[in-house]
Protein backbone atom coordinates (compact mmCIF):
# COMPACT_ATOMS: atom_id res chain seq x y z
CA UNK A 1 0.00 0.00 0.00
CA UNK A 2 1.45 3.28 -1.10
CA UNK A 3 0.41 6.88 -0.76
CA UNK A 4 1.37 10.08 1.01
CA UNK A 5 0.42 10.85 4.61
CA UNK A 6 -3.28 11.57 4.80
CA UNK A 7 -4.13 9.37 1.82
CA UNK A 8 -6.00 6.99 4.12
CA UNK A 9 -3.98 3.94 3.15
CA UNK A 10 -3.61 2.69 6.72
CA UNK A 11 -7.40 2.76 7.18
CA UNK A 12 -7.74 0.83 3.95
CA UNK A 13 -5.11 -1.65 5.03
CA UNK A 14 -6.92 -2.34 8.29
CA UNK A 15 -10.22 -2.99 6.52
CA UNK A 16 -8.56 -5.21 3.95
CA UNK A 17 -6.80 -7.15 6.66
CA UNK A 18 -10.12 -7.83 8.42
CA UNK A 19 -11.68 -9.08 5.21
CA UNK A 20 -8.75 -11.38 4.41
CA UNK A 21 -8.63 -12.80 7.93
CA UNK A 22 -12.39 -13.39 7.94
CA UNK A 23 -12.00 -15.28 4.67
CA UNK A 24 -9.42 -17.52 6.29
CA UNK A 25 -6.28 -16.00 4.80
CA UNK A 26 -3.54 -15.56 7.37
CA UNK A 27 -2.25 -11.99 7.20
CA UNK A 28 1.00 -10.41 8.33
CA UNK A 29 1.32 -6.61 8.51
CA UNK A 30 4.64 -4.79 8.26
CA UNK A 31 5.10 -1.05 8.55
CA UNK A 32 7.65 1.25 7.00
CA UNK A 33 10.54 2.28 9.24
CA UNK A 34 9.64 0.08 12.18
CA UNK A 35 12.65 -2.14 12.86
CA UNK A 36 14.10 -1.77 16.34
CA UNK A 37 17.65 -1.52 15.07
CA UNK A 38 17.12 1.51 12.92
CA UNK A 39 14.58 3.26 15.09
CA UNK A 40 17.34 4.31 17.48
CA UNK A 41 19.43 5.92 14.76
CA UNK A 42 16.49 7.59 13.04
CA UNK A 43 15.33 9.04 16.33
CA UNK A 44 18.80 10.32 17.22
CA UNK A 45 19.16 11.77 13.74
CA UNK A 46 15.78 13.46 13.91
CA UNK A 47 16.44 14.99 17.27
CA UNK A 48 19.64 16.61 16.11
CA UNK A 49 18.30 17.21 12.61
CA UNK A 50 21.42 15.35 11.59
CA UNK A 51 20.15 13.25 8.70
CA UNK A 52 21.07 14.21 5.15
CA UNK A 53 19.00 12.98 2.19
CA UNK A 54 21.62 10.25 1.60
CA UNK A 55 21.81 9.00 5.20
CA UNK A 56 18.02 9.24 5.45
CA UNK A 57 17.75 7.07 2.35
CA UNK A 58 20.33 4.52 3.52
CA UNK A 59 18.84 4.23 7.00
CA UNK A 60 15.46 3.44 5.52
CA UNK A 61 17.03 0.88 3.21
CA UNK A 62 18.65 -0.70 6.28
CA UNK A 63 15.30 -0.80 8.03
CA UNK A 64 13.73 -2.30 4.93
CA UNK A 65 16.41 -4.98 4.64
CA UNK A 66 15.94 -5.88 8.29
CA UNK A 67 12.18 -6.16 7.93
CA UNK A 68 12.44 -8.00 4.62
CA UNK A 69 14.50 -10.73 6.23
CA UNK A 70 12.52 -10.97 9.47
CA UNK A 71 9.00 -9.78 8.63
CA UNK A 72 8.43 -10.33 4.95
CA UNK A 73 10.26 -13.41 3.71
CA UNK A 74 9.38 -15.75 6.63
CA UNK A 75 5.60 -15.07 6.44
CA UNK A 76 5.77 -15.45 2.66
CA UNK A 77 7.49 -18.80 3.08
CA UNK A 78 4.79 -19.76 5.55
CA UNK A 79 2.19 -19.01 2.89
CA UNK A 80 0.81 -15.88 4.53
CA UNK A 81 -0.32 -12.67 2.88
CA UNK A 82 2.04 -9.84 3.73
CA UNK A 83 0.42 -6.42 3.84
CA UNK A 84 3.10 -3.76 3.68
CA UNK A 85 2.13 -0.29 4.83
CA UNK A 86 4.49 1.40 2.35
CA UNK A 87 7.07 -0.50 0.36
CA UNK A 88 10.09 0.36 -1.82
CA UNK A 89 8.07 2.92 -3.79
CA UNK A 90 7.95 5.14 -0.71
CA UNK A 91 11.74 5.29 -0.82
CA UNK A 92 11.77 5.90 -4.56
CA UNK A 93 9.34 8.79 -4.17
CA UNK A 94 10.71 10.43 -1.03
CA UNK A 95 14.39 10.05 -1.75
CA UNK A 96 14.02 11.43 -5.26
CA UNK A 97 11.99 14.34 -3.85
CA UNK A 98 15.00 15.03 -1.61
CA UNK A 99 17.39 15.10 -4.56
CA UNK A 100 18.89 11.63 -4.33
CA UNK A 101 19.63 10.02 -7.70
CA UNK A 102 16.61 8.02 -8.90
CA UNK A 103 18.64 5.30 -10.57
CA UNK A 104 20.80 4.82 -7.49
CA UNK A 105 17.78 4.32 -5.18
CA UNK A 106 16.25 1.78 -7.54
CA UNK A 107 19.47 -0.22 -7.67
CA UNK A 108 19.82 0.08 -3.90
CA UNK A 109 16.48 -1.71 -3.44
CA UNK A 110 17.11 -4.36 -6.08
CA UNK A 111 17.34 -6.94 -3.27
CA UNK A 112 13.65 -6.44 -2.47
CA UNK A 113 10.98 -9.01 -3.25
CA UNK A 114 8.73 -7.75 -6.02
CA UNK A 115 5.19 -7.43 -4.62
CA UNK A 116 2.35 -9.38 -6.25
CA UNK A 117 0.24 -6.25 -6.11
CA UNK A 118 1.16 -2.64 -5.40
CA UNK A 119 -1.73 -0.27 -4.79
CA UNK A 120 -1.27 3.47 -4.79
CA UNK A 121 -3.85 5.58 -2.97
CA UNK A 122 -3.74 8.81 -4.92
CA UNK A 123 -4.94 11.97 -3.24
CA UNK A 124 -4.46 15.68 -4.03
CA UNK A 125 -2.26 17.57 -1.60
CA UNK A 126 -5.17 19.76 -0.37
CA UNK A 127 -7.24 16.75 0.62
CA UNK A 128 -4.42 15.05 2.51
CA UNK A 129 -3.46 18.26 4.30
CA UNK A 130 -7.08 18.92 5.29
CA UNK A 131 -7.47 15.38 6.61
CA UNK A 132 -4.32 15.56 8.69
CA UNK A 133 -5.14 18.99 10.08
CA UNK A 134 -8.75 18.02 10.84
CA UNK A 135 -7.49 15.07 12.86
CA UNK A 136 -5.11 17.47 14.58
CA UNK A 137 -2.23 15.25 13.60
CA UNK A 138 1.03 16.96 14.41
CA UNK A 139 2.98 17.02 11.15
CA UNK A 140 6.31 15.30 11.60
CA UNK A 141 9.64 16.95 10.82
CA UNK A 142 10.91 14.68 8.04
CA UNK A 143 7.46 13.83 6.67
CA UNK A 144 6.96 17.54 6.19
CA UNK A 145 10.36 17.80 4.50
CA UNK A 146 11.50 20.39 7.06
CA UNK A 147 15.07 19.11 6.61
CA UNK A 148 15.05 20.62 3.12
CA UNK A 149 14.68 24.14 4.52
CA UNK A 150 12.08 25.17 1.93
CA UNK A 151 9.79 26.85 4.42
CA UNK A 152 9.72 27.69 8.11
CA UNK A 153 6.05 26.82 8.27
CA UNK A 154 5.40 23.14 8.94
CA UNK A 155 2.19 23.12 6.90
CA UNK A 156 3.70 25.02 3.99
CA UNK A 157 6.77 22.78 3.99
CA UNK A 158 4.54 19.69 4.08
CA UNK A 159 2.62 20.93 1.05
CA UNK A 160 5.77 21.73 -0.92
CA UNK A 161 7.55 18.50 -0.05
CA UNK A 162 4.59 16.12 -0.39
CA UNK A 163 3.71 17.86 -3.65
CA UNK A 164 7.08 16.73 -5.00
CA UNK A 165 6.52 13.26 -3.56
CA UNK A 166 3.20 13.10 -5.47
CA UNK A 167 5.01 13.97 -8.70
CA UNK A 168 7.42 11.12 -8.07
CA UNK A 169 4.56 8.69 -7.36
CA UNK A 170 3.05 9.62 -10.70
CA UNK A 171 6.25 8.52 -12.42
CA UNK A 172 6.20 5.26 -10.48
CA UNK A 173 2.66 4.39 -11.55
CA UNK A 174 3.83 3.92 -15.14
CA UNK A 175 7.30 2.65 -14.38
CA UNK A 176 6.19 -0.12 -12.02
CA UNK A 177 2.57 -0.58 -12.99
CA UNK A 178 1.09 0.47 -9.66
CA UNK A 179 -2.68 0.03 -9.37
CA UNK A 180 -4.21 3.40 -8.59
CA UNK A 181 -7.13 3.88 -6.21
CA UNK A 182 -8.75 7.29 -6.16
CA UNK A 183 -8.33 8.09 -2.47
CA UNK A 184 -10.74 11.04 -2.53
CA UNK A 185 -13.81 8.80 -2.61
CA UNK A 186 -15.60 7.41 0.42
CA UNK A 187 -13.84 4.85 2.58
CA UNK A 188 -16.26 2.10 1.53
CA UNK A 189 -16.00 2.94 -2.12
CA UNK A 190 -12.20 2.79 -1.95
CA UNK A 191 -12.29 -0.45 -0.01
CA UNK A 192 -14.56 -1.99 -2.63
CA UNK A 193 -12.10 -1.10 -5.40
CA UNK A 194 -9.22 -2.30 -3.25
CA UNK A 195 -10.86 -5.67 -2.57
CA UNK A 196 -11.66 -6.11 -6.24
CA UNK A 197 -7.98 -5.56 -7.07
CA UNK A 198 -6.83 -7.99 -4.41
CA UNK A 199 -9.36 -10.65 -5.37
CA UNK A 200 -7.76 -10.82 -8.82
CA UNK A 201 -4.74 -12.29 -7.09
CA UNK A 202 -6.49 -14.56 -4.63
CA UNK A 203 -9.15 -17.20 -4.55
CA UNK A 204 -11.59 -15.30 -2.44
CA UNK A 205 -15.23 -14.39 -2.69
CA UNK A 206 -16.03 -10.74 -3.01
CA UNK A 207 -18.97 -10.24 -0.75
CA UNK A 208 -20.32 -6.74 -0.94
CA UNK A 209 -22.89 -7.39 1.76
CA UNK A 210 -20.11 -7.98 4.25
CA UNK A 211 -18.58 -4.71 3.18
CA UNK A 212 -21.82 -2.83 3.57
CA UNK A 213 -22.05 -4.11 7.14
CA UNK A 214 -18.55 -2.81 7.80
CA UNK A 215 -19.39 0.60 6.46
CA UNK B 1 17.54 -12.81 -4.46
CA UNK B 2 21.10 -11.67 -3.81
CA UNK B 3 22.16 -12.31 -7.38
CA UNK B 4 19.31 -10.51 -9.04
CA UNK B 5 21.43 -7.49 -9.89
CA UNK B 6 23.42 -9.24 -12.62
CA UNK B 7 20.96 -7.82 -15.10
CA UNK B 8 21.66 -4.25 -14.02
CA UNK B 9 23.87 -2.02 -16.13
CA UNK B 10 27.54 -1.96 -15.24
CA UNK B 11 27.41 1.03 -12.97
CA UNK B 12 28.61 1.89 -9.54
CA UNK B 13 32.08 2.09 -8.06
CA UNK B 14 34.67 0.97 -10.54
CA UNK B 15 38.22 1.81 -11.48
CA UNK B 16 37.07 3.86 -14.44
CA UNK B 17 36.24 6.96 -12.39
CA UNK B 18 38.47 10.01 -12.42
CA UNK B 19 40.22 10.60 -9.06
CA UNK B 20 38.36 13.23 -7.05
CA UNK B 21 35.04 12.65 -8.81
CA UNK B 22 32.09 10.46 -7.92
CA UNK B 23 32.35 6.83 -8.91
CA UNK B 24 28.92 6.75 -10.46
CA UNK B 25 25.65 8.65 -9.94
CA UNK B 26 27.14 10.37 -6.90
CA UNK B 27 25.19 12.80 -4.75
CA UNK B 28 23.27 15.06 -7.16
CA UNK B 29 22.72 17.81 -4.59
CA UNK B 30 26.44 18.04 -3.75
CA UNK B 31 28.48 18.87 -6.86
CA UNK B 32 32.20 18.47 -6.14
CA UNK B 33 33.84 19.38 -9.42
CA UNK B 34 36.95 21.46 -9.05
CA UNK B 35 37.37 21.01 -5.31
CA UNK B 36 41.05 21.50 -4.51
CA UNK B 37 41.49 18.83 -1.81
CA UNK B 38 42.89 15.35 -2.22
CA UNK B 39 41.88 11.96 -0.83
CA UNK B 40 44.56 9.45 0.07
CA UNK B 41 43.23 6.12 1.29
CA UNK B 42 45.27 3.63 3.28
CA UNK B 43 43.70 0.20 2.97
CA UNK B 44 44.54 -3.12 4.47
CA UNK B 45 43.42 -5.68 6.99
CA UNK B 46 43.92 -5.49 10.73
CA UNK B 47 47.47 -5.57 11.96
CA UNK B 48 49.16 -3.87 9.03
CA UNK B 49 49.95 -0.71 10.97
CA UNK B 50 47.64 1.67 9.15
CA UNK B 51 47.16 4.07 12.03
CA UNK B 52 50.89 4.34 12.73
CA UNK B 53 51.59 5.11 9.10
CA UNK B 54 48.79 7.68 8.97
CA UNK B 55 50.08 9.43 12.10
CA UNK B 56 53.55 9.70 10.58
CA UNK B 57 52.21 10.84 7.23
CA UNK B 58 50.13 13.54 8.84
CA UNK B 59 53.15 14.89 10.68
CA UNK B 60 55.20 14.91 7.50
CA UNK B 61 52.49 16.59 5.43
CA UNK B 62 51.77 19.25 8.04
CA UNK B 63 55.45 20.15 8.33
CA UNK B 64 55.33 20.84 4.60
CA UNK B 65 52.32 23.10 5.08
CA UNK B 66 49.50 20.86 3.90
CA UNK B 67 46.26 20.90 5.84
CA UNK B 68 45.35 17.35 6.83
CA UNK B 69 42.05 15.80 7.91
CA UNK B 70 41.84 12.22 9.07
CA UNK B 71 38.82 10.03 8.69
CA UNK B 72 38.26 6.41 9.64
CA UNK B 73 35.76 3.64 9.34
CA UNK B 74 32.79 3.49 11.77
CA UNK B 75 33.47 6.75 13.45
CA UNK B 76 30.50 8.85 12.51
CA UNK B 77 28.56 10.43 15.31
CA UNK B 78 25.30 9.36 13.73
CA UNK B 79 25.96 5.66 13.40
CA UNK B 80 28.45 4.74 16.10
CA UNK B 81 25.80 3.97 18.75
CA UNK B 82 23.66 1.98 16.31
CA UNK B 83 26.54 -0.09 14.99
CA UNK B 84 27.77 -0.75 18.52
CA UNK B 85 24.27 -1.81 19.57
CA UNK B 86 23.89 -4.06 16.56
CA UNK B 87 27.28 -5.67 17.07
CA UNK B 88 26.72 -6.31 20.76
CA UNK B 89 23.31 -7.86 20.27
CA UNK B 90 24.29 -9.92 17.22
CA UNK B 91 21.12 -8.88 15.45
CA UNK B 92 22.98 -7.79 12.35
CA UNK B 93 22.39 -9.91 9.32
CA UNK B 94 24.76 -9.55 6.40
CA UNK B 95 22.60 -7.19 4.39
CA UNK B 96 21.86 -4.78 7.23
CA UNK B 97 25.55 -5.00 8.19
CA UNK B 98 26.54 -3.75 4.72
CA UNK B 99 23.87 -1.04 4.71
CA UNK B 100 24.72 0.27 8.17
CA UNK B 101 28.35 0.70 7.15
CA UNK B 102 27.28 2.44 3.96
CA UNK B 103 25.13 4.84 6.00
CA UNK B 104 28.05 5.55 8.27
CA UNK B 105 30.28 6.21 5.28
CA UNK B 106 27.71 8.51 3.66
CA UNK B 107 27.54 10.52 6.88
CA UNK B 108 31.30 10.97 6.99
CA UNK B 109 31.51 11.66 3.28
CA UNK B 110 29.02 14.53 3.48
CA UNK B 111 30.07 15.97 6.81
CA UNK B 112 33.83 15.43 6.89
CA UNK B 113 35.31 14.44 3.56
CA UNK B 114 33.49 16.71 1.12
CA UNK B 115 33.84 19.88 3.26
CA UNK B 116 37.55 19.07 3.68
CA UNK B 117 38.02 18.62 -0.08
CA UNK B 118 36.23 21.89 -0.68
CA UNK B 119 38.55 23.68 1.73
CA UNK B 120 41.65 22.18 0.11
CA UNK B 121 42.67 19.66 2.75
CA UNK B 122 44.39 16.38 2.20
CA UNK B 123 42.06 13.72 3.56
CA UNK B 124 43.88 10.71 4.97
CA UNK B 125 41.38 7.91 5.11
CA UNK B 126 42.09 5.01 7.42
CA UNK B 127 40.35 2.36 5.28
CA UNK B 128 37.90 3.34 2.56
CA UNK B 129 35.01 1.70 0.74
CA UNK B 130 37.19 -1.25 -0.28
CA UNK B 131 37.08 -2.58 3.28
CA UNK B 132 33.29 -2.57 3.11
CA UNK B 133 33.38 -4.23 -0.30
CA UNK B 134 35.78 -6.90 0.93
CA UNK B 135 33.65 -7.65 3.98
CA UNK B 136 30.50 -7.80 1.85
CA UNK B 137 32.22 -10.01 -0.71
CA UNK B 138 33.27 -12.49 1.96
CA UNK B 139 29.66 -12.59 3.14
CA UNK B 140 28.40 -13.49 -0.29
CA UNK B 141 26.65 -10.22 -1.10
CA UNK B 142 26.38 -9.61 -4.82
CA UNK B 143 29.48 -7.70 -5.97
CA UNK B 144 27.72 -5.56 -8.53
CA UNK B 145 25.08 -4.54 -6.01
CA UNK B 146 27.75 -3.39 -3.53
CA UNK B 147 29.51 -1.44 -6.27
CA UNK B 148 26.24 0.24 -7.18
CA UNK B 149 25.62 1.02 -3.52
CA UNK B 150 28.98 2.78 -3.24
CA UNK B 151 28.44 4.64 -6.50
CA UNK B 152 27.99 7.77 -4.36
CA UNK B 153 31.59 7.55 -3.10
CA UNK B 154 34.42 9.71 -4.41
CA UNK B 155 37.31 7.97 -6.16
CA UNK B 156 40.45 8.70 -4.11
CA UNK B 157 43.51 10.26 -5.71
CA UNK B 158 45.72 7.53 -4.24
CA UNK B 159 44.92 4.17 -2.68
CA UNK B 160 47.68 2.36 -0.84
CA UNK B 161 47.04 -1.24 0.00
CA UNK B 162 49.22 -2.43 2.87
CA UNK B 163 49.45 -6.12 2.24
CA UNK B 164 50.53 -8.95 4.52
CA UNK B 165 50.26 -12.70 4.39
CA UNK B 166 47.76 -14.54 6.56
CA UNK B 167 50.38 -16.01 8.96
CA UNK B 168 51.81 -12.61 9.79
CA UNK B 169 48.34 -11.11 10.01
CA UNK B 170 47.10 -13.69 12.50
CA UNK B 171 50.13 -13.31 14.74
CA UNK B 172 49.92 -9.52 14.74
CA UNK B 173 46.24 -9.45 15.61
CA UNK B 174 46.66 -12.00 18.38
CA UNK B 175 49.55 -10.02 19.80
CA UNK B 176 47.73 -6.72 19.63
CA UNK B 177 44.34 -7.51 21.07
CA UNK B 178 43.16 -11.03 20.50
CA UNK B 179 40.19 -11.91 18.36
CA UNK B 180 36.67 -10.61 18.50
CA UNK B 181 33.44 -12.06 17.18
CA UNK B 182 33.05 -9.92 14.08
CA UNK B 183 36.71 -9.72 13.06
CA UNK B 184 36.74 -13.49 13.24
CA UNK B 185 33.78 -13.71 10.91
CA UNK B 186 31.97 -15.82 13.50
CA UNK B 187 28.69 -14.58 12.02
CA UNK B 188 29.59 -16.58 8.93
CA UNK B 189 29.44 -19.81 10.93
CA UNK B 190 32.63 -21.11 9.41
CA UNK B 191 33.09 -23.35 12.42
CA UNK B 192 32.98 -23.34 16.20
CA UNK B 193 36.74 -23.06 16.55
CA UNK B 194 37.34 -19.32 16.75
CA UNK B 195 40.93 -19.64 15.52
CA UNK B 196 39.95 -21.66 12.45
CA UNK B 197 37.10 -19.27 11.78
CA UNK B 198 39.40 -16.28 12.16
CA UNK B 199 41.97 -17.76 9.79
CA UNK B 200 39.41 -18.70 7.15
CA UNK B 201 37.82 -15.27 7.41
CA UNK B 202 41.05 -13.31 7.17
CA UNK B 203 42.23 -15.42 4.22
CA UNK B 204 38.95 -14.78 2.43
CA UNK B 205 39.36 -11.05 3.12
CA UNK B 206 42.88 -11.07 1.68
CA UNK B 207 41.52 -12.73 -1.47
CA UNK B 208 38.86 -10.02 -1.76
CA UNK B 209 41.43 -7.21 -1.46
CA UNK B 210 43.64 -8.94 -4.03
CA UNK B 211 40.74 -9.18 -6.45
CA UNK B 212 40.16 -5.42 -6.21
CA UNK B 213 43.80 -4.36 -6.59
CA UNK B 214 43.79 -3.99 -10.37
CA UNK B 215 40.22 -2.77 -10.66
CA UNK B 216 40.76 0.13 -8.28
CA UNK B 217 44.40 0.79 -9.06
CA UNK B 218 45.74 -0.01 -5.60
CA UNK B 219 49.36 0.79 -4.98
CA UNK B 220 50.30 -2.38 -3.16
CA UNK B 221 53.01 -2.17 -0.50
CA UNK B 222 54.53 -5.01 1.51
CA UNK B 223 53.44 -4.27 5.08
CA UNK B 224 55.83 -6.79 6.61
CA UNK B 225 58.62 -4.27 6.20
CA UNK B 226 59.77 -2.05 9.05
CA UNK B 227 57.60 0.94 9.92
CA UNK B 228 60.15 3.51 8.75
CA UNK B 229 60.91 1.70 5.51
CA UNK B 230 57.21 1.55 4.69
CA UNK B 231 56.80 5.21 5.68
CA UNK B 232 59.64 6.25 3.38
CA UNK B 233 57.98 4.48 0.48
CA UNK B 234 54.61 6.10 1.20
CA UNK B 235 56.25 9.54 1.42
CA UNK B 236 58.13 9.01 -1.82
CA UNK B 237 54.97 8.11 -3.73
CA UNK B 238 52.77 10.76 -2.11
CA UNK B 239 55.49 13.38 -2.56
CA UNK B 240 55.72 12.60 -6.26
CA UNK B 241 51.94 12.73 -6.65
CA UNK B 242 51.64 16.06 -4.82
CA UNK B 243 54.51 17.59 -6.79
CA UNK B 244 52.68 16.62 -9.99
CA UNK B 245 49.30 17.87 -8.93
CA UNK B 246 50.72 21.10 -7.48
CA UNK B 247 52.25 22.00 -10.83
CA UNK B 248 49.11 21.06 -12.73
CA UNK B 249 46.74 22.77 -10.27
CA UNK B 250 48.61 25.54 -8.56
CA UNK B 251 47.34 26.83 -5.26
CA UNK B 252 47.01 23.62 -3.25
CA UNK B 253 50.32 24.02 -1.46
CA UNK B 254 50.97 27.23 0.40
CA UNK B 255 54.07 29.13 -0.69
Amino acid sequence: MEGIDGSGKTTQLTLLSKWLSAAGHPVFVTEWNSSALVKAATKAGKKKNALTPMTFSLLHATDFADRLLYNVIPPLKAGMIVLADRYTYTAFARDAARGVDRRWVRELYSFAVKPDLAVYFRVPIDVSTDRLLARRVKLKFYEAGMDMGWSHSLVESFRLFQGKVLDEYDRLVDEFGLSVVNAVGSITEQQRTFRRLVSQHLEIETNDEQLDELA
Amino acid sequence: MMNSSTSLPEEGASGGAKPGSYYSYGIPYLPIDGYPGRIIAIEGTDGVGRSTQIRLLREWLEVQGYGVVETGWTRSELMQPTIDLAKSSNTLNKLTFVLLYATDFADRLEKEIIPALKAGFIVLSDRYIYTAMARAGVRGIDRQWVRNLYGFAIAPHLVFYLKIDDRTLIRRVLQARGMDYWESGMDLKLGDDIYESFRAYQRALLREYASMADEFRFRTLDARRKVDVLQDELRRQIGAFLADSDTSAAGTKPE
